[in-house]
């Protein structure tokens, strides 16, 4: 049985001018980094969020339900189900890690990062946003590695975008790569890798309109292979993605193409 | 292999409407994973984006939903059957909905182009205003639909019917004898979940349909009384998940099945449904599903 469970707020942190991390007294302790969990603003909509911590969500402002969950303070609560979808396949203790990760899109990530420290595996993290506030969970990935900084406007770090710190990384020395961020920059991280050889090594979270959540009803599954992005992901493997749609179009709720 | 309103199905088990459904790439993907035909989901006159979320939740006793019909509309969604068609290799059925008969055809006539195998018409959706079990709910507008529908289409038309109704035959009936080709019962039963610690329905549209193992005594017993009243075949779906609840449908009258929300427990389903099928088949004796669709009103 999965209703929603109801999930008090503890704690509220205030991570950028639009992102908040949400802080739950209900932990979800065997997630793996890169699961989701559906998370209902009663009364508005439920809406898929990867987990940041193995209680919280890290979430910006973009639509109806998660402006009203802007609006909530500690002590309120929300309807939480999951986690649901598969998450990013887990580093070894002697792997060498590369983590890309843009915005808010550092949500999942992170605790993957953690997850590889505790390991024994060595981290590299390239970390990018518009601009100095908008870098998420810095101190994070700088706490258990290298870290790479970039910003569109150059405010902190490096003038420009991930993929320009990506280029100058040997790709192929490290076993496994891990990406999240904004689609349009997933898709050029995905080129580089792929030119480099090495996408066979690299998993993408990728977000899609979600109805059902539970691989069912068929909304989120992407050309050409009708892969379900809430059952089959959020994660897939580079190589899952060739020939995909990605990068290219989505479908809105109603199912209609639109271009990413 | 089994034949119903003359098209021809490696084996009885089809992907029921609103399942898996909302673009060609994924009702291939079904069709490879071993249905022997798949239903596309619902399309209608315009893009809807259907009720807010929560859509789909799973109870102790099956699976709550309401989608609310979101579709591209049958503009956008021709080319998501022309996919089906090119690379299923399975007949594809297009699902429909409007609110009147000229709706129907016009979405039948849209559709055409892209030569999906059958219509079937939804008539039982039991959330959303206007359409569906709203509409399917009057005999007299079941059959004006359905007729009008059958005179602008060459394809077999199959009427998609709704449980919750006083008597599913007398709409059955009315399917029938506005030509239709095929019923297919059931839809999902109305029902609802609240959620306990603030008192909110949990779907997002308040109320929706149920599916899953709790409905399948109730279509059973539809399947049951359709196949006892209609000369036209029946096809059962509410419930189904194994090969024990597919021969079940079929001794109540079923020719084939459809099977939904069973997917949540994985895309092969069809397949392990089909060959426990023929198994049973072959260890008790029968030549083929037709021996036994129906067996049960011959034991009465």
């Amino acid at each position: 049985m999965m209703r929603p469970v109801n999930s008090v707020i503890i704690k509220i942190v205030d991570d950028s001018p639009s992102i908040k991390t949400f802080f739950f007294d209900t932990s979800f302790d065997s997630s793996t980094a890169g699961q989701f969990v559906m998370v209902w603003v009663r009364g508005v909509d439920e809406i898929p969020m990867t987990l940041s911590y193995n209680n919280a969500i890290t979430v910006q402002k973009v639509g109806d339900a998660t402006s009203r969950l802007f609006e909530l303070v500690e002590g309120d609560s929300v309807g939480i189900r999951g986690p649901f979808g598969k998450g990013f396949t887990l580093p070894e203790k002697d792997n060498r890690i590369l983590v890309v990760a843009g915005g808010v899109g550092a949500a999942p990530l992170a605790p993957l990062v953690e997850y590889a420290k505790d390991l024994g595996a060595k981290v590299t993290t390239v970390l990018g946003a518009r601009n100095a506030y908008e870098l998420v969970f810095k101190n994070r990935f700088f706490a258990v590695g290298t870290l790479h900084i970039t910003t569109d406007d150059g405010s902190e770090g490096r003038k420009g975008f991930v993929t320009d710190a990506l280029n100058e990384l040997d790709v192929l020395g490290y076993d496994r790569i891990y990406t999240c961020g904004p689609e349009v920059m997933m898709v050029k991280v995905f080129d580089i890798l792929q030119d480099a050889g090495a996408l066979d090594r690299a998993e993408f979270s990728l977000h899609r309109y979600f109805k059902c959540g539970i691989g069912v009803c068929g909304a989120c599954c992407m050309d050409t292979s009708g892969i379900r992005v809430c059952k089959d992901g959020p994660v897939f493997n580079g190589m899952q993605l060739v020939g995909s749609e990605f990068g290219k179009y989505k479908r809105s709720a109603s199912g209609q193409r639109v271009e990413v | 292999m089994v034949t119903i309103t003359g098209l021809d199905l490696k084996n009885p088990t089809i992907l029921a409407a609103g399942i898996m459904g909302t673009t060609g790439a994924s009702l291939v993907r079904v069709a490879k994973e071993g249905a022997g035909a798949v239903v596309t989901k619902s399309i209608g006159p315009s893009p809807e984006e259907g009720h807010p979320n929560p859509s789909m939740l799973q109870l102790e006793c099956g699976f709550l939903n309401a989608m609310g019909l979101p579709n591209p509309s049958y503009v956008d969604f021709t080319k998501e059957i022309e996919i089906a068609k090119k690379e299923a290799y399975v007949p594809v059925i297009a699902s429909i909905f409007g609110g009147n008969a000229d709706e129907f055809v016009k979405i039948v006539q849209g559709l055409s182009p892209a030569k999906p195998d059958a219509f079937e018409l939804n008539l039982s959706c039991p959330h959303a205003e206007g359409y569906g079990a709203m509409i399917g709910s009057d005999p007299i507008i079941v059959k004006e639909i359905t007729s009008e529908v059958c005179n602008n289409t060459d394809v077999p038309v199959w009427v998609k019917l709704t449980p919750n109704v006083t008597d599913i035959v007398l709409i059955g009936e009315a399917a029938a004898s506005g030509g239709a080709d095929a019923v297919v019962a059931i839809n999902t039963v109305r029902a609802m979940a609240i959620d306990i610690a603030s008192g909110y329905p949990i779907l997002g549209n308040g109320f929706g349909g149920l599916s899953g193992p709790a409905i399948k005594p109730i279509a059973i017993k539809c399947v049951y009384e359709l196949y006892d009243k209609l000369d036209i075949p029946v096809i059962g779906v509410g419930g189904i998940s194994t090969w024990q609840d597919a021969v079940e449908m079929i001794m109540a009258g079923a020719s084939a099945v459809q099977v939904g929300s069973a997917v949540f427990e994985g895309l092969d389903v069809f397949s392990s449904i089909s060959s426990g099928i023929d198994s049973f088949l072959t260890e008790i004796g029968y030549d083929g599903v037709e021996d036994i669709i129906g067996l049960a009103h011959e034991m009465v």
